[in-house]
């Protein structure tokens, strides 16, 4: 493959948080993503949708360093995420460079996957004592603080299990940002709860794009939360971008004839 | 053929079978440990990157547990000297039994490890947690309680095996029996004996282990 039309780092007043420029990805003859270009600027919440099998999970998954690439480049603020530069050429990134770069994301995931023999509050420690070698006081402070932004600081001392869907998906939300990532990855994180606790994980969310600067990417399910916070929203269709802009032109007035049909599928459903 | 158990000569002999009982529970404790730790480096090996390796684990894996315990202590102690090692049969029993039953533990151990959910190796990497932290931390702790069962069968297994060790020498419970046997042309008695303490200990052992795995799980949070 011929690296030289990727760029070592992007150049200044070039450098979104995150660049995926011909990202291909595919598991033997199936195509994933078909040479994916996406762009996320410094602090826009991006969210993606599209039918299952459309490629979007996969987009957060690359990211997170998850699944490897077959074609392309990812960047991550300006610096190649999938590659690393060796002798003024671009290779695939070895394991360390990886666990550089990976510091600069953080991910929740569908099912939470909260280490089960952690309490709460220790689940939101162990990155920043293990990994960020904080000490623990100082950690302990970190975790307790956004357990109370997440609602959920009278459980620190629960073991998950103790725990509802809703209420994990909050420690697993404080869990990330403990790691002081600037790009946050939320994989349908409200698809596997119960109805009635949705809103307490999506308060959330809405919260860290009211008060915080983060550079999001959500995955979803839920067309009137992803219209009312999004700053732009992918439709996916057969692992390309079908159509994309901000929530209420893609809500309210879609171009592509996939884009409405899918709309109006998910309407009907919901 | 008639039943004459003799309690004169049963009382005569049991001091001597309870000492050859301290030599088997050390000849099983450290077998079990050497056992415990290398079947831990070969679950482990088997998930290196490093295909050669794994495969090499791998086989001889699979060597181990398809031919007999006493063939591997014959082949150690036996065999071994023409290599130049010569070992006594205490070290030699161990080697034997502690290879022997780390293959069936890196068994267990890889289940226990692939029962882990693929979300908590996302988690850790998510987490940015190093290898070495992702395994100690993460996944063993949730390794260990479906291993304890397992586990603690083998514990009951290889106390079991350790009259195998016998056939190259080792002073354990059944050496012993078969000595006094010799020496008196009476077996009835240090045979039964040899049961009945194998019994006693393994009994209540078993019941040990099912009490510590659910001791194992409230620790864990489980």
């Amino acid at each position: 493959m011929d690296m030289s039309a990727y760029p070592l780092e992007l150049p200044e007043g070039d450098r979104p948080m995150v660049r995926f420029m011909n990202v291909t990805k595919s598991y033997g003859t199936l195509t994933v993503l078909d040479d994916l270009d996406l762009d996320v600027a410094e602090g826009e919440m991006v969210t993606v949708i599209g039918p299952s099998g459309s490629g979007k999970t996969t987009v957060l998954r690359m990211l997170m360093t998850l699944e490897t690439i077959n074609g392309g480049v990812i960047y991550v603020d300006g610096k190649p995420l999938t590659h690393m530069e060796r002798d003024g050429r671009l290779v695939p990134a070895n394991e360390r460079y990886l666990r550089e770069m990976r510091a600069s994301i953080g991910m929740c995931f569908q099912h939470f996957n909260l280490f089960p023999h952690m309490t709460a509050l220790q689940n939101c420690m162990e990155g920043p004592v293990q990994v960020l070698r904080l000490p623990k006081a100082e950690a302990r402070d970190r975790a307790e603080e956004l357990l109370s932004m997440v609602g959920m600081i009278e459980k620190k001392d629960q073991h998950p299990s103790r725990l509802s869907g809703g209420q994990q998906q909050r420690v697993a939300i404080a869990r990330a940002l403990a790691m002081r990532p600037k790009v946050m990855l939320f994989d349908e994180v409200t698809s596997a709860l119960d109805p009635e606790v949705i809103g307490e994980v999506t308060t959330v969310i809405r919260k860290l794009v009211a008060e915080h600067n983060l550079t999001m990417l959500m995955v979803t399910h839920q067309m009137g939360f992803a219209r009312d916070i999004s700053d732009r929203v992918c439709f996916f269709y057969s692992g390309k971008i079908e159509e994309q802009g901000p929530p209420d032109q893609l809500f309210g007035n879609p171009q592509r004839e996939r884009t409405r049909q899918f709309l109006s599928a998910v309407k009907d459903a919901g | 053929m008639r039943f004459d158990w003799n309690w004169e000569f049963t009382a005569e002999i049991l001091p001597r079978l309870l000492a050859a009982t301290l030599n088997t529970l050390i000849a099983a404790g450290v077998g079990y440990a050497i056992a415990v730790v290398l079947g831990l480096v070969l679950a482990l090996a088997q998930r290196t990157p490093w295909t050669p390796l794994t495969k090499v684990v791998r086989e001889l894996v699979e060597f181990i547990r398809s031919t007999p315990l006493v063939l591997q202590i014959f082949f150690v102690f036996y065999v071994g000297p023409q290599f130049g090692i010569r070992l006594s049969p205490w070290t030699a029993g161990m080697i034997a039994i502690g290879l022997h039953y780390s293959a069936y533990l890196s068994e267990v151990y890889r289940a226990g490890i692939e029962a882990v959910p693929r979300g908590q190796w996302e988690s850790c990497r998510a987490l940015n947690l190093s290898t070495r932290d992702t395994y100690l931390r993460i996944i063993i702790p949730q390794a260990l309680p479906p291993s304890v069962a397992g586990m603690g069968n083998y514990l009951i297994g290889i106390f079991k095996d350790t009259p195998m060790l016998s056939v190259i020498g080792v002073a354990e419970l059944m050496h012993t029996a078969n000595a006094i046997g010799s020496e008196h042309y009476r077996f009835l008695e240090p045979y039964t004996l040899v049961g009945v303490i194998f019994l006693a200990i393994s009994l209540p052992a078993a019941g040990f282990v099912r009490v510590f795995e659910g001791w194992v799980r409230r620790k864990l949070g489980l």
